[in-house]
């Protein structure tokens, strides 16, 4: 168990460097001048190149990548170029908003999701299980900003029952959470109910079954055990991707999380809010899946045993 | 990992039985997958559906009923009506000309990305899996690199890299979804290289180049197929995703994504016109979906994950 953490830690730094290096790579070495787009044409060349020793773009790439990395592990991605604003500050203020709208969006496609796969796994091949199925499918590949929009105009201008921007009331937080849910739900109620019909087949359940057990003990005490090992895994990479996937949801909400920050960041070349905010997002998403996969190990003897993880 | 994941409508039981009872009268392992494929409804009435959907793309400009660029500002914004199907946007453009026209956009792209991505991911996959050690090594961390980042974030930093554009729109998907035909190809070629007939390839002589491409690579052909098959419509997502935020296909180019994008604004008194582009993204992506999983399980079962 301790020489696979060891060996996933070690892994995972290796991923971070990585990740620093292709993010600094690809924003910092990126085509238009951020500062010629900043000052707007206006200035001269003796400004821009004033302007460009002040910001250090001016230093060797391996210099700055240096920097950069010192930086990113104190946290310290500078201060955008546009607002101003200390980078570190824009990014925890845009997470806590991202982070509360994933975690409700989590609970919403696991208390839609779950239930509804072991309902069709118990009523395996009746016409629940189909309409269950149905919906997951339609969930899994409907776009989830086409979603939000059809929520906006349905229970927001129509109906009148929830606001369709912002995220400052309980209220609103309604739509976008159901919006962000919805594609994990129905990825949800598929894994479910796989993993539930894999156990239901299983020679302990019969057992059960022959003892007289009442079958509704059976799904929901004996089978389900089992059957929540891969799911905890499945929905925890989902929570990953909750954090992470948000920005189309924020924009069509105009909720100011990270993924509005980012899409922000882009179209204004921010670049060290753009690299504070693609490594900040990165390193998530990697904490997150590392921290699954020990849980993952602790829930499953046969992973730590030893064959490794994937 | 789920083992055996039983896909939707999937009919393989009923297929095994029917071997069982019938004897196995069906010679090659194409003609057999062909056969298990044709008996699958739903996956071929989802082959009939991207039949159709690939012939309103190419034949677009017989089908569409204007010109998807031609601005009537004497009808902007219109219900729909005998003359506009799905109404007019806000540039009194007909909708579904510009949906019709989309079509090309979304299938080209999905294809071209995943015909990217599987050159890529063959490629390092079969060069990892076939030589093992410092070579395999590096490449496994490529690939835990590539999959560290968030899907979206990370097309976003490609494009800011590439600059918009359809050409780099194609790169940023490849290299989004190469590492899943990468994965897939390397543990293929790692279980094939230790059978018999690699080894009296080696054995007579033949090139390592030789080996992978007639000895290694036609037996993942299946497994490529699906992965393009499935790959797809991830692309199509990502794409209309992309679009839909500003950074893939941009405007006048009509794409469903840049569609939605636009229909935004107007959704408090045309709502139909940010519906109707994602009908057609949702019914072009469940149909390569279904039609994908039935191809998984006639093609090769053991893909199920």
């Amino acid at each position: 168990m301790g020489s696979y953490i060891a060996k996933r830690l070690l892994q995972t730094i290796f991923v971070l460097i990585g990740i620093s290096l292709v993010t600094f790579i690809l924003l910092q070495v990126v085509p238009g001048d951020p500062v010629a787009l900043m000052l707007e044409r206006r200035a001269d060349a003796e400004t821009i190149a004033r302007v460009r020793h002040e910001l250090g773009l001016d230093r060797p790439y391996i210099v700055q990548y240096l920097d950069f990395v010192k930086g990113a592990i104190h946290l310290d991605f500078g201060t955008s170029y546009f607002t101003r604003e200390v980078v570190t500050d824009a990014l925890l203020r845009s997470f806590r908003v991202t982070f509360k709208l994933a975690c409700m969006s989590f609970v919403f496609a696991a208390a839609v999701g779950i239930p509804c796969g072991i309902f069709a796994a118990a009523k395996r091949g009746k016409g629940i299980d189909t309409v269950v199925m149905v919906l997951s499918i339609i969930g899994v590949s409907a776009p989830a900003f086409w979603v939000a929009i059809i929520l906006q105009i349905v229970f927001g201008l129509r109906l009148n029952w929830f606001p369709i921007s912002g995220f400052d009331s309980p209220l609103s937080y309604v739509l976008p959470s159901i919006a962000l849910g919805a594609r994990y739900a129905g990825n949800m109620a598929r894994i479910t109910r796989t993993s539930m019909l894999e156990v239901l087949n299983q020679d302990y359940i019969r057992t059960a079954r022959a003892k007289g057990v009442r079958r509704s003990v059976i799904i929901l005490k004996h089978a389900l055990k089992n059957a929540l090992i891969p799911i905890v895994t499945l929905i925890g990479t989902d929570f990953g991707y909750m954090l992470t996937g948000s920005m189309l949801i924020e924009k069509v909400f105009s909720i100011p999380g990270i993924g509005k920050l980012a899409v922000d960041a882009m179209s204004n070349r921010d670049l060290p809010l753009l690299e504070g905010t693609v490594m900040y997002i990165a390193f998530v998403f990697v904490i997150v899946n590392l921290i699954v996969d020990i849980s993952y190990a602790f829930l499953d003897p046969r992973i730590r045993i030893g064959k490794g993880a994937k | 990992m789920v083992k055996k994941f039983v896909g939707f409508f999937n009919k393989q039981k009923k297929f095994e039985e029917d071997i069982m009872e019938n004897g196995i009268r069906y010679s090659s392992f194409y003609g057999d997958s062909f056969h298990r494929l044709m008996k699958n409804r739903m996956a071929m009435f989802c082959a009939l559906v991207l039949v159709l959907l690939i012939l309103v793309a190419i034949f677009a400009p017989l089908i569409a009923p204007y010109d998807p660029a031609y601005q009537d500002y004497s009808a902007v914004l219109q219900e729909p009506s005998s003359a506009h199907l799905l109404g007019t946007d806000e540039y009194g453009r007909d909708i579904l000309s510009r949906i019709i026209y989309g079509s090309r956009v979304s299938i080209s792209i999905g294809i071209v990305a995943q015909i990217v991505a599987s050159i890529v991911g063959v490629a390092l996959g079969s060069l990892a899996g076939y030589y093992g050690g410092v070579i395999d090594s590096v490449i496994s961390r490529i690939m835990e690199i590539f999959q560290a980042f968030p899907d979206l974030i990370f097309a976003m930093a490609i494009m800011t890299f590439l600059g918009k554009g359809v050409i780099n729109l194609f790169i940023a998907l490849g290299l989004l979804t190469w590492v899943r035909t990468a994965r897939m190809i390397r543990g293929s070629v790692m279980q094939l290289k230790e059978k018999e007939y690699i080894e009296a390839s080696k054995v007579s002589g033949a090139s390592t180049y030789w080996i992978i491409m007639k000895g290694l690579i036609p037996n993942c052909l299946s497994t490529i197929i699906v992965l393009v098959t499935l790959g797809i419509p991830n692309a199509i997502m990502y794409e209309a995703s992309l679009s839909f935020l500003g950074i893939g296909i941009q405007p006048p180019t009509p794409s469903w994504g840049n569609m939605i994008s636009a229909a935004q604004t107007f959704i408090s008194y045309r709502p139909l016109y940010s519906i109707m582009p994602g009908v057609a993204i949702m019914i072009t992506v469940i149909a390569f979906n279904i039609f994908g999983d039935g191809l998984r399980d006639a093609l090769d079962p053991k893909l199920k994950a």
